[in-house]
């Protein structure tokens, strides 16, 4: 690790006045399950770390009829037992798929969502988009993008509550440097590709902060994640869905289908959502939704399998949405 | 199963009545607009101000341990791993990884199971920290004697976290069915393969004691 | 003379039965000290930089920055201009410094120039290999039961005759098969913390070797070994890989000395993975041919593998086909020589990759004859050829496998390959594996001594690889002297003990309970001598039991344990037990083990996702010391082979060379959730424990891979052919793609 200065500031606005305006000088430590070992490993050499888990305005779970509000830093074994959170299954599914009770006792929902991708040419210091993609294309791409991978980015987004966040039409509240600066910005804006190594995952600069994410009231909507997972523990998945539906009179009225870990954002499935509109849901809807969601998926050399994981995983998550058995282990 | 019949796409104007609209990579073009940098904002004369801990030298700092504060030199890159293993001489926690993985250096902070390699030192000031000495001594924890009598144990490297683990676990969970603790404790790794014997060992707390 | 013996079948009081491990509360409570966890007043904390470029020369090193940096008192080059570097990790240099970060910063700051060379890492493509000019033939042979005539042309013969032989059979299956190489990855990392003592050097070592490293670091820092002392209290796991020094621990005693201080150097977890051992690979193309019933008549092999650069790597042929072995058989092996660590002993050398590889291809004829699996094993144990004390082990093979086939309830759960109910996309199936392993007695001596109050001390240069050397070691001495576990204090973990075995080769419970018996027993001797003159009765009429000293006939002439060691007066009575392999005649330990293991699984058709539902391992051991800590080897054993069937391989990147999943979070590793339900037998009818102790640590980490492969091909109908079996290569599989 390289030496830093640190600081633990204990409101928003201290936590803006310490966070440089330059990428990479300063860093963000919450719970620090991403960021220290990206530290040892020197693939984050932050001059500044301002831990903001004594601000006690990013922590917690809150509801009212607007729906629900969430401090960036509460942790995931939180959310789990908030009953704020039992109408959003999708995302404490997605956390139950994290099985590991430290990194739920530990992780937080901002760092979540904002945690470098595991890609292993990235990890291994080879750069995000080493070699202009090429490193991934030639290399060992088994665990890499089947959707928007034409670019130098072939890595996967890391994060696994996104896909549900997604789903629900959460929003964040980022603020910044003056207080004209604080947006509410719908959750699937906050994630990008980067075109080049200095840019992160998603569109925060350097000087902002994730403070709160806001999910609208689910009440009628039925919802769900489904991820494919090689075997327990806190290994990421092979590819996951979380569906977000509104179904009246037992026909769908409405969808959010969301894919993770199959492209460098979460990657919402328009065709699938197109595919289920209007049809009650059961085996034979979702498979469709399942084959719609990845016609156009563009898999490399190694990950041609994802293609399959990502249509049984919108087929389970519709089919877990509506009640129903997956047809897989659970 | 393959032929089943496929659905019609309903006519009308979908996309207008999906939630969403785009695809991730298409939708999330829109950059946030950046306010004024770091130095306007340390003119604000509201801002409150935050200590800044030099990362040159050390800083002594007090953690409370085991129920007692000692006082340690740290870095600010210092880990509660780095100081409990090093300055404490408290070597239960063990380094395995250099992330959450291995469950390995699990430690109790404020009540909740953590891993001390990912925590820094300086970030622990002011928390109840337990290590698996605490589960220790003249009188062992009922965990640590049913780890013992279930021989959860071989090379014993990973044993201290995942004795932790189980403490924590079951203070949560004490009821924990054979099912709960097969789906509750995957955050430890053991290479010489103890988990049948953890399980049982994780049991036997339930049911009280010894078989 | 004395009779070293154990007691009667069924008249042991200590050993056989079921005992805590005695230092069991020290490692569950953080008490017991690793190598890693030896601090010492001063210590300076190395790090190693390795070569990110798995194939290179080096052109310069430059290490003057590095030395600037803050907290940093030595910095040592380990490799020099013109060096080539044949795999990534490789160390080039070490800086030693106030504390690990510091150290690890100063790595950063050292500058390296390389001449990059051509890189070649993959195992598995054997053309690609030979187009690389990366293969040397490892080893051909050819054997056919028939005898050609005198003026036939032997070579000539042979060929034609196992041709013949496959035209007969009624049923051939062609092939391909394989196992990924995967690593130790011991939970406690390689390394030491070395001292000195002006010119003495005290090595605090993570090994499997005590007895046997002090000399490796004595001859290249120019002491002589009797300077030099090797402690281990508690090693985090080694499963072949810590018998070495190795570079690193020389160079830590070489940091020591030349900073003055303590130096410890415990290799990063990457680290470890890339340069400190590995398992080779095994890939075979197989044409196999059987009778009708399933019987193999005739074999014929080519496989390959790698153990890094070298040009001898793979799985040894002699082992293949394995356990089972026709009559007729042509196997050929090939060594991939790649840009890749190199391997070292890995938990059972060579045999679980050729059960992989061969009895998957047994279970494919079961397959295609439409067969039961179990038929067509018990039919080939005519082909078994290992033997225990000079009878074929047929015989405890069809034992094994009734015990096993009723523990997993085969017969009602079988169903033809493929042929299973699917419940949702979730398919079951069943298969089975066996094996084989040596697991005699190697070179110990253990030290006794019995002091006039009573107290036991044993002193043994051995070590506690997990196995539970200290309890099996104490529960030997207890039994002869007739006393509670707890009496016995037991010394191992240091060279200046006696010399005992190194930890590999499951040798270590038959070694140290020779000596320790043989030490007892003769301890036992001396005493009953002074109890015999006191009580006035013949020696032999004596016996220990309960804590006393009693003659056999009439159990109320007796002493106490305590009372019968004061008769030995003022100096302790000490008595060393030797063993020797080959020298020493012996019945308290023999060799050659079976064991039989069954897999359910049950897998999602759909996704790939292979999960243990149950797994039963039937094993004999000879006689068993402590069952409890048997039986946790056994569960190990399974898990470990859970492990390396369904999960963990070395993945390196074609083009650079590199080992990219070389940190914990990229190597998959079963989790508690992912193990299914285990049941482990231990099989010993008297006749097992009248041959004495025999080694478990390795065998039951054999039969795993093929088991599981076998299970998967039975649920699914098709072959995933290479190991581990992950989601993609089910799916591949099931596409009909390459696996």
């Amino acid at each position: 690790m390289k030496a830093f200065d640190y600081a633990a500031p204990t409101c928003e606005a201290d936590v803006l006045e310490l966070l440089s305006g330059e990428p990479g000088e300063t860093e963000i430590l919450a719970g620090g399950t991403d960021l220290v070992p990206l530290m040892k490993k020197m693939l984050a050499t932050p001059d500044r770390v301002v831990n903001i888990m004594e601000v006690s305005s990013l922590r917690g779970v809150s509801a009212d009829s607007q729906g629900v509000t969430i401090g960036a830093t509460t942790t995931l074994d939180d959310l789990l037992a908030a009953p704020e959170l039992d109408d959003y299954p999708a995302i404490k599914q997605a956390i139950e798929g994290i099985s590991s009770m430290q990194l739920q006792a530990q992780g937080t929902i901002g760092g979540e969502l904002c945690q470098r991708p595991r890609c292993w040419y990235f990890r291994n210091g080879y750069g995000l988009l080493a070699d202009r993609g090429r490193l991934v294309a030639e290399g060992d791409s088994r665990y890499h993008a089947i959707f928007g991978n034409e670019g130098p980015a072939k890595f996967v987004h890391a994060s696994r509550l996104a896909p549900a966040l997604v789903a629900l039409g959460a929003k964040l509240r980022i603020v910044g440097p003056t207080e004209d600066d604080e947006v509410a910005l719908s959750i699937e804006e906050f994630f990008r590709t980067p075109r080049h190594e200095s840019q992160r995952e998603h569109v925060l600069s350097a000087n902002q902060l994730l403070t709160h994410i806001i999910l609208p009231p689910a009440s009628g909507v039925a919802n769900a994640t489904y991820e494919v997972r090689h075997g327990e523990g806190p290994d990421y998945p092979l590819a996951a869905a979380a569906a977000a539906v509104r179904i009246d009179g037992g026909l769908v009225t409405g969808a959010n289908i969301v894919l993770g870990h199959v492209a460098p954002t979460p990657w919402i499935a328009l065709r699938a959502a197109e595919s289920i509109f209007g049809w009650p849901i059961n085996e034979q809807t979702a498979r469709a939704a399942g084959e719609a969601a990845v016609a156009d998926a563009t898999p490399l050399k190694d990950n041609g399998y994802k293609v399959q994981l990502a249509a049984v995983a919108v087929e389970r998550a519709l089919l877990r949405a509506a009640g129903f058995e997956t047809g897989g282990f659970e | 199963m393959q032929d089943h019949e496929h659905p019609q796409r309903p006519d009308s104007g979908f996309s207008r009545r999906a939630f969403l609209r785009g695809s991730g990579a298409a939708a999330a073009a829109t950059a946030l607009a950046t306010g004024p940098g770091l130095a306007d904002a340390a003119q604000n004369q509201n801002a409150q101000k935050t200590a800044v801990v030099s990362g040159k030298g050390t800083q002594q700092i007090k953690l409370t341990v085991n129920g007692k504060s000692h006082q340690v030199e740290v870095e600010t890159r210092s880990t509660l791993l780095d100081v409990l293993r090093y300055q404490l001489d408290l070597t239960g926690a063990k380094p395995v990884s250099i992330d959450e993985t291995s469950g390995a250096c699990t430690v109790i902070v404020d009540g909740k199971p953590v891993s001390a390699n990912t925590l820094l030192a300086v970030a622990c000031v002011g928390k109840r920290i337990q290590t698996v000495e605490s589960l220790g001594g003249e009188r062992p924890d009922a965990v640590a004697t049913a780890f013992v009598h279930n021989d959860a144990m071989q090379c014993g490297f990973c044993t201290p976290g995942f004795v932790v683990a189980v403490r924590a676990f079951l203070d949560k969970n004490p009821r924990a069915t054979e099912a709960e603790i097969r789906k509750g404790l995957n955050g430890n790794i053991c290479r010489c393969g103890t988990y049948a014997n953890v399980i049982e060992a994780a049991l036997e707390v339930v049911k009280g004691g010894k078989k | 003379m004395i009779s070293y013996n154990w007691p009667k079948y069924g008249e042991s009081s200590v050993i056989g039965k079921e005992h805590d491990r005695i230092d069991g509360l020290d490692k569950a409570t953080g008490a017991a000290k690793y190598t890693y966890d030896i601090n010492l007043e001063g210590m300076l904390f190395a790090k190693m930089l390795g070569s990110p470029h798995a194939h290179c020369r080096i052109k310069s090193i430059d290490t003057a920055a590095a030395e600037k940096m803050p907290g940093v008192r030595a910095v040592k080059t380990l490799k020099e201009p013109g060096n080539e570097i044949r795999w990534q990790g490789d160390a080039l240099a070490v800086v030693a410094a106030d504390t690990e970060a510091a150290a690890a910063a100063a790595l950063e700051k050292i500058k390296v120039e390389y001449e990059m060379l051509d890189v070649f890492v993959d195992d598995q493509d054997l053309e690609a290999a030979e187009e690389a000019k990366r293969t040397n033939g490892a080893g051909e042979d050819i054997h056919v039961e028939m005898e050609p005539d005198p003026d036939v042309d032997e070579d000539e013969f042979n060929v034609m005759e196992l041709e013949r032989q496959f035209k007969e059979a009624a049923a051939v299956v062609e092939g391909h098969y394989g196992i990924s190489v995967i690593t130790h990855m011991c939970l406690e990392p390689h390394g030491s913390t070395c001292v000195w003592d002006g010119d003495k050097l005290i090595a605090y070592l993570s090994t499997q070797n005590v007895s046997g490293t002090a000399a490796q670091f004595a001859t290249p820092l120019s002491i002589t070994a009797g300077d030099v002392t090797v402690k281990c209290d508690f090693i985090g796991g080694g499963f072949g890989s810590k018998f070495a020094a190795d570079a690193w621990g020389v160079t830590c005693a070489q940091l020591a000395k030349e900073t003055g201080r303590p130096v410890k150097l415990m290799l990063d977890r990457d680290q470890e993975l890339k340069v400190a051992g590995c398992r080779p690979s095994g890939f075979i193309k197989v044409r196999i041919g059987a009778d009708k019933d399933g019987l193999v008549t005739c074999w014929d092999s080519t496989h390959w593998g790698t153990g890094g650069p070298k040009d001898n790597g793979g799985v040894n042929k002699g082992t293949i086909p394995y356990v089972m072995v026709p009559k007729n058989y042509r196997r050929k092996q090939i060594a991939v020589m790649t840009n890749t660590g190199e391997d070292r002993a890995w938990r059972a050398p060579n045999h679980p990759q050729a059960c992989a590889m061969s009895q998957t291809a047994l279970d494919d004829i079961a397959a295609k004859l439409g067969l039961d699996s179990y038929e067509v094993f018990l039919k080939n144990l005519d082909n078994a050829t290992p033997k225990k004390l000079g009878q074929s082990m047929a015989e405890t093979y069809r034992e094994q496998m009734k015990i096993a086939a009723k523990l997993m309830d085969w017969q009602s759960k079988w169903h033809p390959h493929g042929k299973g109910q699917a419940k949702g996309d979730v398919v079951t199936g069943l298969g089975m594996a066996l094996h084989t392993w040596g697991g005699g007695a190697a070179n110990s001596n253990c030290l006794v001594k019995v002091h006039p109050d009573g107290a036991v001390e044993a002193y043994l240069g051995s070590q506690d690889l997990g196995t539970g050397t200290r309890t099996v070691i104490a529960s030997v001495i207890a039994e002869t002297f007739g006393l509670p576990l707890s009496a016995v204090k037991v010394n191992i973990g240091s060279s200046a003990y006696p010399v005992s075995n190194p930890s590999g080769g499951s040798i270590t419970v038959g070694s140290v309970s020779e000596s320790s018996r043989r030490a007892s027993q003769e301890a036992l001797e001396g005493i009953f001598d002074k109890v015999g003159k006191k009580l006035g009765v013949e020696v032999s009429s004596l016996e220990a039991r309960d804590g006393r000293i009693r003659v056999k006939d009439d159990k109320d002439n007796s002493l106490s344990w305590q009372e019968a060691c004061r008769l030995l007066g003022m100096n302790p009575l000490e008595v060393t037990g030797k063993y020797e392999p080959g020298k020493t005649k012996t019945t308290l330990s023999s060799s050659q083990v079976g064991g039989v293991q069954m897999a359910e699984v049950a897998v999602d058709r759909r996704t790939g996702v292979v999960k243990m539902k149950k797994f039963v391992a039937v094993q004999d051991m000879g006689l068993v010391i402590n069952p409890k800590t048997a039986k946790s080897q056994m569960y190990g054993a399974v898990i470990m082979g859970i492990a390396y069937s369904l999960f963990e391989e070395r993945i390196m990147d074609r083009k650079t060379g590199a080992f990219v999943n070389a940190e914990l979070a990229d190597y998959k590793l079963p989790r508690l959730g992912d193990i299914g339900e285990i049941i482990v037998e231990i099989y010993q009818p008297e006749s097992e424990y009248e041959r004495g102790v025999v080694g478990l640590g390795e065998p039951p980490v054999i039969s795993p891979g093929a088991a599981i492969s076998n299970a998967v091909c039975n649920a699914l109908g098709v072959r995933v052919p290479v190991l581990p079996l992950t989601p993609k290569r089910v799916l591949d599989a099931l596409k009909g793609g390459k696996a």
